[in-house]
């Protein structure tokens, strides 16, 4: 297998932490929420599916126990930002730091242990074409994953639903005019994001690398914050950007592997590099940002 | 879809003045909250809380020799968060301090590193002066990013954050190992005259608490008292009015950056310059982090940030304590570090905002 091929192959796995958190992300902001909790989210989802997949629950249990616990670290979120109106800012980075260390406590004692990832799944006559043929077999979270970003990009363009998210976090006042419940809606959008950043963490611990170790997020968490900025709030634009960065680290272990003569340590800033510059550039129009953007982020609702 | 409004809950109403009351008691307030939360966390994984409350939260203070480290701890986060909160204020939120730290600490050991022959009382003043204006330098690509590139200076002050430690792991493991380090990635030991001075004889504490102290009535002034100060604060409070005012954003968020890097910096230096005496991967326990609680608890104000430095410096001691005496594993700090701003956030909630229970006559949703 070369290098194209190895990339072609595993992107999609690679991109899936990235991809499942930031769609969880994107529906909170479309909601008017800034949860900037979301590493520290994944983390708990990661050390619960682990803990339950090493002690022989199955993926599934792993995956719907991930999803929960995170759901219920970002309900504490909400209930803070959204409930008292405490700076979102701060309520983010408080929960991210919880959550690392929940994480970080709860793993302790299965700190290098292993578990069993999943099996790939090959769609008949696709995987077997030369050089792209490795896209078509992934396992089964990541063939769910792409459905759920279909499913979230079909709720935004064509239901009510999609719309009234969008009407809460542009004008929450008009909304609210319209009888529409703000914040409870608010409330499950960030469940809705928690439980996805559960997920996320869920496949980065038992499914891509089913190792533990303390911080395996790493930064990936916050990555997909700014996938949400580069995707300018739009589902295709944040799947394209999940695997730019699926490849971008699966690059740098290929580059790796064939021995090339760069440090380590640059290679693994690439994914932090490539982020700083795209934001700058993407950021750099501003009136793209504007014209995506989400007009109340951030800031609390009052009647 | 009204039914979905919670109707049993009281709201909050917004009070006529904020409570300073309220505001001084919020941080003793949230302390209690997390401690108790934490103490039943404790109680659930199988652990004696009565042991490990007094050894997490009285030992420290307890003897001299323990508070001595909790002053000796207390500087870096101190200084951190004083660089911080001034951002903060300013709705510029610096929360890369951690690798504006780790630059810091790198420029300073390139003196003992490549001078490790050079003797006389310039060395340590040096370091530390090139140890700020790396931590300043790290924290202007964040403003340039922001200012002309307009991007989100979270993201790109964290993400900076975590490719300084990947170029802390470089140097260590390259070009600055010891070579008679036998393989562990840190530097050579510095010499004696890159050791700030000690201030306290018999204990660690070093100068450099003096110098966080100094900075800390700086910030005072500069806050409080003077018209750069005022701006930015107003840039926090209000950035239309600071608009028709013409007071510059693009130079508040310089400002606030260069001054949080310049801090962050310093205390990187002050830390391998006084009790590490070499630089190695584990310089920074998180300090850049914690300083973001200890900015919040400390109210964003100058004097605030003192008391909750040494809180939490102490609550870093005592973590170290309960592990060895409690069995406690050391990521129970960073859950109580989490649990205590997250407390503390609600808390703060009551100085503009009192608790009404709904009556069913007025007030209900459409």
């Amino acid at each position: 297998m070369n290098a194209i091929e190895f990339i072609v192959a595993g992107m999609l796995a690679a991109a899936t932490p990235f991809l499942l958190a930031a769609l969880g992300e994107m529906v909170a902001e479309r909601a008017g929420v800034l949860n900037l909790g979301v590493e520290g989210l994944m983390a708990l989802g990661a050390v619960t599916a682990f803990i339950i997949v090493y002690h022989g629950g199955g993926h599934l249990l792993g995956f719907l126990a991930a999803g929960l616990a995170s759901a219920a670290l970002s309900l504490v979120f909400a209930v803070i930002a959204l409930g008292f109106r405490a700076n979102q800012v701060a309520v983010g980075l408080a929960i991210g730091i919880l959550g690392q260390g929940l994480s970080a406590l709860f793993g302790k004692t299965y700190e290098s242990l292993t578990v069993k990832g999943l099996p790939k799944l090959s769609l008949p006559w696709l995987s077997d074409i030369p050089v792209i043929g490795g896209l078509f077999a992934q396992d089964v979270v990541v063939w769910l994953s792409l459905a759920a970003t279909v499913a979230i990009w079909g709720i935004f363009a064509y239901t009510k639903t999609g719309l009234v998210v969008r009407a809460v976090g542009e004008n929450p006042k008009a909304a609210h005019a319209l009888g529409y419940p703000v914040i409870a809606m608010r409330f499950a959008a960030v469940a809705f994001g928690g439980v996805l950043a559960g997920f996320a963490g869920a496949y980065a611990a038992v499914v891509y690398t089913p190792l533990w170790a303390d911080g395996m997020i790493a930064g990936r968490g916050w990555i997909a914050i700014a996938l949400v900025v580069f995707g300018t709030w739009l589902t295709s634009r944040i799947f394209l950007g999940a695997c730019l960065f699926g490849a971008v680290s699966l690059a740098s272990l290929a580059a790796q592997a064939t021995g090339l003569d760069v440090s380590s340590q640059l290679l693994s800033s690439l994914p932090y590099i490539v982020t700083i510059v795209v934001l700058g550039i993407i950021s750099s129009n501003r009136r793209l940002l504007k014209l995506n953007g989400v007009a109340s982020l951030g800031e609390p609702f009052e009647q | 879809m009204s039914a979905l409004s919670l109707r049993f809950l009281p709201v909050l109403v917004r009070r006529e003045h904020a409570s300073l009351a309220i505001k001084l008691l919020a941080p003793p307030v949230a302390l209690g909250l997390a401690t108790l939360l934490n103490l039943g966390l404790y109680l659930l994984m199988g652990r004696d809380p009565v042991a490990v409350f007094h050894a997490m939260l009285l030992e420290p203070f307890l003897s001299w020799a323990s508070f001595s480290e909790v002053l000796l701890k207390m500087g870096p986060l101190l200084l951190i968060a004083q660089g911080l909160a001034i951002g903060f204020r300013a709705k510029v939120f610096n929360i890369g301090a951690e690798g504006q730290f780790i630059l810091g600490a790198i420029f300073a050991s390139a003196i003992p590193i490549w001078l490790p022959q050079a003797t006389g009382q310039w060395i340590w003043p040096s370091m530390l002066v090139l140890g700020a204006l790396g931590g300043a330098l790290w924290a202007s690509l964040t403003a340039f990013w922001r200012v002309r590139l307009n991007a989100n200076e979270i993201l790109v002050s964290l993400m900076l954050a975590l490719v300084a430690a990947q170029l802390l792991n470089y140097l260590l493991l390259g070009p600055w190992k010891d070579p008679a380090g036998f393989n562990f990635p840190q530097s050579v030991m510095f010499q004696y005259d890159a050791m700030v001075p000690t201030l306290i004889p018999g204990t660690r504490v070093n100068v450099s608490l003096l110098i966080a102290c100094a900075l800390s009535l700086a910030a005072w002034l500069f806050m409080q008292r003077s018209f750069a100060g005022f701006k930015l604060q107003v840039g926090g409070l209000a950035p239309r009015a600071a608009g028709y005012a013409g007071f510059n954003e693009g130079r508040a968020i310089w400002i606030s950056l260069l001054i949080g890097g310049f801090a962050a910096g310093l205390a990187g230096a002050a830390e391998v310059a006084g009790p590490l005496g070499q630089l190695q991967r584990s310089i920074s326990t998180g300090y850049g982090y914690a300083a973001i609680i200890v900015a919040y608890l400390g109210g964003l104000h100058p004097i605030g940030i003192v008391f909750s430095a040494l809180l939490m410096a102490a609550l870093y001691i005592g973590g170290d304590n309960a592990m060895v005496s409690a069995n406690l594993p050391v990521a129970a700090v960073r859950v109580f570090q989490g649990s205590l701003l997250l407390a503390y956030l609600v808390a703060i909630a009551f100085v503009r905002y009192r608790l009404e229970w709904r009556h069913a006559a007025h007030g209900s949703a459409p």
